[in-house]
């Protein structure tokens, strides 16, 4: 695990649910640039080792800007206008209003003049994806500074015109100011006229967090009026003049392989186009009913495979199938002497847990609009990685990536589900033979079956504790969930920790919190119960082995809020859990009611969150709230359920997920940390639920559970 | 056939049996309304059919003809929104949006019956939605708000 060499980036999608893909930059032609743009100021992020700039504009014989693996870019118009184009994309989380606040606070404009190009490959520059909560640290920062840079610029040029310098002049609401002489001069007029590219400056001034006016405050989303009114296109809304709906014929289960398929019957009805190319079956039609209709009537023989396991047997076979490899995520991260710490052990503690795989389901399934024009292909598709939907298009069809644009308009939502380009393919390969764009939306049921899963995964915890609080050894191993949230935060000397990847029967992916929510929810179980062992309350015996202030102080925050100490009512009982990720610390109590049915009730759940600077505090509440009611889902009920390579419940009334009547009373306690940089807020808060819960049920009743979902049925066996 | 939507007449030729949410949103271009299910079960799709909440994913286009038909679409009234969608703008209640159409419509035909639902009939009358980003509590806000006003 400590391996540099082999540290897979730990906010990277899972190497399942993606094809391989080189790192790569694109160049950008710079009068390609200045003509998408027009004129004005433009800045860039650039990689400064790869080009040499002379003196603030480019030099006219340096045509080409290579931009950077994290790019974006800010365009002053001779209007004033602002435009900021980023490969970023908007699935709910709200970035398009949280970056457009940075920029509008370094750029001093209002919010209302700022135009953000989101996740189009033509016009924006190459990102690698929207997961891992990286928008917030690293485009927030990026964005700051080509924003602040524009700023110095504007002021320079200003000085320049009234023979000044830079220093006397401020910049304010969209214009240069020279209180002196009370002149002012609009960013429109100054950057009239002119074709102006400079690169972004490190050493620039960024305005400090705590004289922040526009960012950190809560601002509506923008375009809200456009989502509430039914407006807002989203890629399963969009029509182009003579579009065809697609079909795609599907395995009857896992692994099915296609014997033989007699589709002439479908391509008898009139306007239905046929696509058979090896194993890819499918159909387009001018209307969708047409499409599902020519989709029956193909006679297909399939040889499926046999021996799947199911979700009953599924922790033993991930177990017997682990891959014993190390390095990477994957190696043993060993201190000290686990087995000696054992034997120093005055209590010792061991158990399994098991996670089920649970799916995304965004309410928006997958859903693509190939078209081609003259050899080039444009799809606009949901995804969180237009630029690696991009790249799967130009492999699968063999075509330089200039050739294919990817559009991601904004999108009903991905939680980490929405990595991949299946949909995307699929309409371009009907499209391209039936030479009319097309539509081709993913059914709930294909969706629930044909995208990628949370792992399930087989945690194993031994520990020893000695009374006075003291843990000695901890072990803990790790079949399939994956390496997120794998390290303990606290002080234990001896300790053994490893992620065995295994063969999953069902394709896994990203999910919000990747494998912390797994890996959380058992060692925080296991901490809750070593504490009953040596008689010790849960919150203090956390406190005792941390070292962590930020941690330190969620919990205690949530702890303050919930009434920790306070009174409890016959037959309820509090849990408490904290982790940390992606940058942000959560702390979490919950607090059950049992009935006599022996009903589980979550009555409340009180979490703290730090995750740096806050920059938007209702949209960062929002995304909190989202985190902590996705997992109630996966810790109270959801499971994917399975067999002989099928999925059981492929439809949302037999895969349940949080409705309101589930929602118990969700305090959240925001601190915001201005000393430190902001964090991605889209993940974190997921962890700490299950075991929150988990440890309140323990505390009410000494029941244990121990498996993701814990109350399938809502009631303890 | 002709529907009735919105206050306005709409002729398509379509079969009988084609559900409603397909017509509205292919035939008449009506996107407003989503499909999240195609089974009734998240209430992505719903409309108003003379003034009750309708699956319109589960409602052959048949049985609505010559019935009034509202979608997301005409609840706004020249250039002014309706009062709900006043109260969700003032929440800024959604994340990624998708639930919003089916949930304000919802929560429309709920406080044309109820003006004052207490807050456990909001949760009972808005049960059968799903909003998988977990906007509830927002939700839940947004509908009191639209019955103070
Ligand atoms: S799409 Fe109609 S209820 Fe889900
Ligand atoms: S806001 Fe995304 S489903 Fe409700």
């Amino acid at each position: 695990m400590k391996n540099p060499d082999h540290l897979q980036h730990p906010f990277e999608p899972m190497t399942d649910e993606l094809p391989p893909e080189p790192g790569y930059h694109f160049i950008l032609d710079r009068r390609k640039f200045l003509a998408l743009t027009g004129g004005g100021l433009v800045v860039a992020f650039v990689l400064r080792d790869m080009l040499s700039f002379s003196g603030e504009t480019l030099s006219p014989g340096n045509s080409q800007v290579p931009v950077s693996g994290v790019g974006a870019w800010i365009h002053i118009s001779e209007d004033g206008k602002v435009t900021v184009y980023t490969g970023k994309v908007e699935v709910g989380q709200n970035i398009r209003t949280s970056l457009a606040q940075l920029v509008a606070e370094e750029l001093m404009v209002p919010l209302s003049s700022i135009t953000m190009i989101m996740g189009d490959t033509d016009l924006v520059p190459y990102d690698a994806g929207t997961f891992g909560s990286r928008t917030t640290p690293q485009m927030g920062p990026q964005l700051r500074k080509a924003a602040a840079t524009a700023r110095e610029a504007l002021l320079e040029m200003a000085a320049k015109n009234w023979n000044t310098t830079a220093g006397n002049l401020k910049a304010e609401n969209g214009m240069i100011v020279n209180a002196a002489t009370n002149k002012k001069i609009g960013y429109g007029e100054l950057t009239k006229g002119q074709q102006l590219l400079i690169p972004i400056s490190d050493n620039v001034q960024l305005i400090a967090t705590k004289d922040w006016k526009v960012a950190g405050k809560t601002v509506p989303k923008i375009n809200e009026r456009n989502f509430i009114t039914g407006k807002h296109q989203y890629v399963s809304d969009m029509k182009l003049p003579g579009m065809l709906y697609g079909k795609v014929l599907r395995a009857p289960s896992y692994g099915a392989k296609l014997l033989d398929a007699d589709v002439t019957k479908a391509s008898k009805i009139p306007g239905v186009v046929v696509v058979k190319d090896e194993n890819f079956i499918g159909v387009a039609a001018p209307d969708v009913k047409t499409a599902i209709k020519a989709l029956e009537a193909i006679d297909a023989k399939w040889e499926e495979n046999k021996g799947h396991p199911s979700n009953e047997n599924i922790f033993d076979y991930l177990v017997k199938n682990a891959r014993g490899e190390s390095g990477g995520r994957n190696a043993d991260d060993t201190k000290g002497n686990v087995e000696q710490g054992l034997t120093e052990a005055e209590f010792k503690h061991s158990k399994t847990y098991n996670i089920h795989y649970i799916a995304h389901v965004p309410l928006e399934p997958r859903a693509a609009v190939a078209e081609w024009i003259d050899g080039k292909l444009t799809v606009w598709t949901g995804t969180q990685r237009p630029f690696g939907v991009q790249q799967e298009l130009a492999d699968v069809f063999k075509m330089s990536k200039e050739k294919v644009r990817v559009i991601m308009p904004d999108t009903g939502s991905g939680y980490g589900g929405k990595h991949s380009g299946e949909a995307a393919i699929e309409a371009a390969r009907l499209s391209k033979e039936a030479k009319k764009p097309v539509k081709l939306v993913w059914t709930r049921e294909e969706e629930f079956t044909w995208a990628y899963f949370r792992p399930g995964g087989v945690i194993d915890v031994s520990a020893g504790v000695k009374k006075d609080g003291t843990i000695t050894a901890w072990k803990f191993n790790n079949y399939n969930s994956g390496g997120a949230g794998l390290a303990t935060p606290y002080k234990i000397g001896n300790q053994k920790i490893a992620h065995l990847p295994s063969n999953t029967p069902l394709k896994q992916g990203s999910y919000r919190g990747l494998a912390a929510t797994a890996n959380v929810f058992a060692r925080e179980s296991h901490m809750t119960d070593l504490a009953r062992l040596i008689k010790m309350d849960q919150l203090e015996f956390r406190l005792k082995n941390l070292e962590d202030d930020r941690l330190i102080a969620v919990l205690q925050a949530a702890a303050k809020s919930f009434g920790w100490n306070g009174p409890k009512t016959q037959g309820h009982g509090f849990g408490i859990a904290g982790g940390f990720e992606k940058g942000g610390y959560v702390g979490c109590c919950a607090e059950v009611m049992i009935n006599g049915d022996k009903e589980v009730k979550v009555v409340r759940i009180t979490q703290a969150f730090d995750c740096g600077a806050i920059v938007n505090p209702h949209h960062l509440e929002q995304q909190a709230m989202g985190s902590i009611i996705q997992g109630l889902g996966g810790a109270l009920f959801e499971t994917v359920q399975f067999a002989n390579g099928k999925i059981l419940n492929s439809g949302l009334s037999s895969y349940r997920v949080p409705r309101f009547s589930d929602i118990p009373k969700i305090e959240i306690v925001l601190i915001d940390r201005k000393d430190i940089p902001s964090a991605g807020a889209g993940e974190a808060c997921i962890v700490g639920v299950a075991p929150a819960i988990r440890n309140a049920i323990v505390d009410a009743t000494g029941i244990t559970l121990n498996t993701l979902p814990m109350l399938p049925n809502g009631a303890l066996a | 056939m002709v529907l009735s939507i919105n206050g306005d007449k709409h002729e398509v030729t379509v079969d009988p049996d084609v559900e409603l949410l397909i017509v509205l949103r292919d035939y008449i271009g009506l996107t407003g309304t989503k499909y999240g299910c195609g089974e009734g079960a998240c209430g992505a799709c719903t409309v108003l059919v003379n003034g009750n909440i309708t699956r319109s994913c589960i409602t052959p286009v048949n049985s609505v003809a010559g019935k009034e038909i509202t979608t997301i679409e005409g609840l706004e009234k020249n250039g002014e929104l309706h009062a709900v969608q006043e109260a969700f703008l003032a929440t800024d209640a959604f994340q990624c949006s998708y639930c919003a159409s089916g949930m304000i419509m919802a929560a429309v035909a709920l406080l044309k019956h109820n003006p004052s639902p207490s807050e456990n009939a909001i949760v009972n009358a808005m049960n059968t939605n799903i909003c998988r980003c977990g906007t509830y509590p927002y939700i839940v806000k947004a509908i009191q708000l639209a019955a103070k006003s």
